[in-house]
């Protein structure tokens, strides 16, 4: 039993990390560039839920917010900091990535002060429900609802309208692209509001799900969807997906099973870095 | 010289060496590493573990260096099978694998660190010294890497890895050499920093100390040698210079690692040469 509960809790834990590693994926499969500042968009989201659902009691206009600021900041980042940056070499975005995700969380720590905040009304946080014998938390599903229907929402938008279809196009050739019409810039600033406004909703759920927000907690999760998306194949949607759910219960059961010699964050890069040696390219990467 | 000034002098020391190590690996051979800390703890901790068994200084902090660059010698083959940004990953991944195993390590401590280590048997200001003998051996080191036939190699790898073979160049072996002397020399800052706190914490070793090492690289100008001791110097007295520098400290450097990268991504050193050729 402990097995299959340990499968399960590890892919609640995965469909969490996809979420935050679609969004990294998009950005790296088309700009290139490592977006640190991710984490800060994540803990950016939970904090706006945190502070609207305590000043106006309303759970669900915290979590509207989240999604829409955090989108807009996204899209923010995008303006500001890559834009200008496009043309040096990667390392050039991702350090200033570097910067902004410690000034982001820095920011929290002067705006907010250091402790955590609690919602003031979490029923969900406390009431589980058994399905087949497994203890779930009500924000456990709702974060593999939400996760697959934004995934599966997003899959459609790609393979089906108009703009996903122009947004595959630039990803795979941006010249190309542009030579039929289709305006790069658009795309991107789509590309940022879908992957921060996915990554402030994740950041907003898990607030919910440990009742806790604080400055770091953006940290280690996007470390964490950092070594998925470079173990699903850099700029591979599907790649990551999968690896996301595999890194979670991979963890499940590391945490468990290591326990007396590595700690829960260490396996996950630990499965990374042996990956890598022997595939290099990532899971689904192509060479 | 106070005690004050001398454990000042003895953090610049530190930090340079980590920085110049760094610079070795991401200035002149182009190589980011996001986890150059780790092997700060790596030399750090087998000084730590064989001075309490005894060992003179000498050897301790020979055997952190001789750890640590052999440590970073094998994470140097992960630069040989993945490039650029799946690099800098690893190696972030490797700054969290060590730290999570030695957090789980009863025999090195486990999350208290390892404490009650030796004194080093000289005066504080003496140690100070030492540290900056070593600093300016460091200096000197790189100085004349940077000139010597290797760097120029070095720059070739940097430059265009897949063109640097045309020329006879083993991309392989100078990447590990880079990575052995970089990583070596954070075993030493390590060693020289056991018999200074005398203790030593996990957490001293974390991703955030990484970024900062890295911050100092970036700001002084990736692969100018005496940016990084300029930047050094600046940042590491930064937060001795003011409450508030020392409060937001952290918040200085991202928001300097911002604004550098966004208008002079050569760092002071850019900035110095542009001045220069205007």
């Amino acid at each position: 039993m402990l097995f299959v509960e340990l499968a399960v809790k590890g892919l609640v834990y995965g469909c969490m990390y996809a979420m935050m590693a679609v969004g990294l994926t998009l950005v790296y499969g088309l700009l290139r560039i490592l977006h640190i500042a991710h984490a800060g968009v994540f803990a950016l989201g939970a904090y706006v839920a945190v502070v609207v659902a305590n000043a106006t009691g309303s759970l669900a206009l915290g979590f509207a917010l989240a999604l829409v600021v955090s989108a807009i900041v996204g899209v923010g980042i995008y303006r500001f900091a890559y834009q200008p940056l496009l043309g040096h070499p990667p390392f050039v975005p991702m350090i200033v990535s570097i910067g902004l995700f410690i000034v982001m969380q820095e920011g929290f720590r002067m705006v907010f002060e250091a402790y955590g905040i609690s919602f003031d009304n979490n029923p969900y946080y406390t009431s589980t429900v058994a399905i087949a014998g497994i203890n779930l938390n009500y924000v456990e599903i709702a974060m593999v609802i939400a996760s697959i229907v934004l995934l599966v929402g997003f899959g459609l938008f790609a393979s089906l309208t108009r703009a996903g279809i122009g947004w595959r196009a630039t990803v795979t050739d941006p010249q190309m692209a542009t030579s039929f019409g289709i305006d790069p810039v658009r795309v991107r600033y789509i590309n940022f509001l879908f992957g921060s406004g996915l990554a402030g909703l994740a950041g907003a759920l898990v607030g919910l799900l440990n009742n806790y927000v604080e400055p770091t907690m953006g940290g280690l999760v996007s470390y964490k969807a950092l070594a998925i998306i470079v173990l699903g194949g850099l700029g591979s949607v599907r790649g990551t997906l999968i690896a996301s759910l595999i890194l979670g219960v991979v963890e499940s059961y590391g945490a468990i099973y290591l326990a007396d010699v590595f700690d829960r964050d260490a396996i996950g890069f630990l499965f990374l870095i042996i990956v890598l040696m022997v595939r290099p390219q990532g899971l689904l990467g192509r060479k | 010289m106070s005690a004050y000034i001398a454990s000042i002098v003895s953090v610049i020391g530190i930090n340079m060496i980590l920085a110049l190590g760094l610079n070795i690996i991401t200035g002149f051979c182009g190589q980011v590493s996001l986890g150059h800390a780790a092997f700060y703890g790596i030399g750090a901790y087998t000084a730590a573990y064989l001075a309490k068994l005894g060992a003179p200084l000498p050897l301790t902090l020979l055997a952190g260096t001789i750890m640590a660059g052999a440590i970073g010698i094998v994470v140097g083959l992960t630069s040989l099978r993945v490039r650029a940004d799946f690099l800098a990953v690893t190696t972030m991944g490797i700054g969290f694998v060590f730290l999570g195993f030695v957090r789980k390590q009863k025999w090195l401590g486990g999350e208290l660190g390892i404490s009650g280590i030796p004194a080093s048997g000289l005066h504080p200001v003496a140690y100070a010294a030492l540290i900056v003998a070593f600093a300016l051996g460091v200096i000197a080191l790189t100085l004349w890497i940077k000139r010597s036939w290797m760097g120029f190699t070095f720059d070739a790898v940097a430059d265009d890895e897949d063109a640097a073979p045309t020329v006879g160049i083993s991309v392989s072996i100078y990447k590990l050499t880079a990575f052995g002397i970089g990583t070596a020399l954070a075993g030493l800052a390590g060693g020289l920093y056991v018999y200074f706190a005398r203790i030593i914490l996990p957490d001293t070793f974390d991703f955030v100390q990484s970024i900062a090492i890295l911050t100092m690289v970036v700001i002084g100008g990736t692969g100018s040698v005496w940016g990084v001791v300029a930047a050094t110097i600046g940042l590491t007295l930064l937060p001795e210079v003011s409450r508030a520098a020392s409060d937001y400290r952290l918040l200085i450097f991202g928001a300097m690692l911002m604004l550098v990268m966004r208008f002079s991504p050569g760092g002071l050193a850019g900035l110095v040469k542009r001045r220069a050729a205007s």
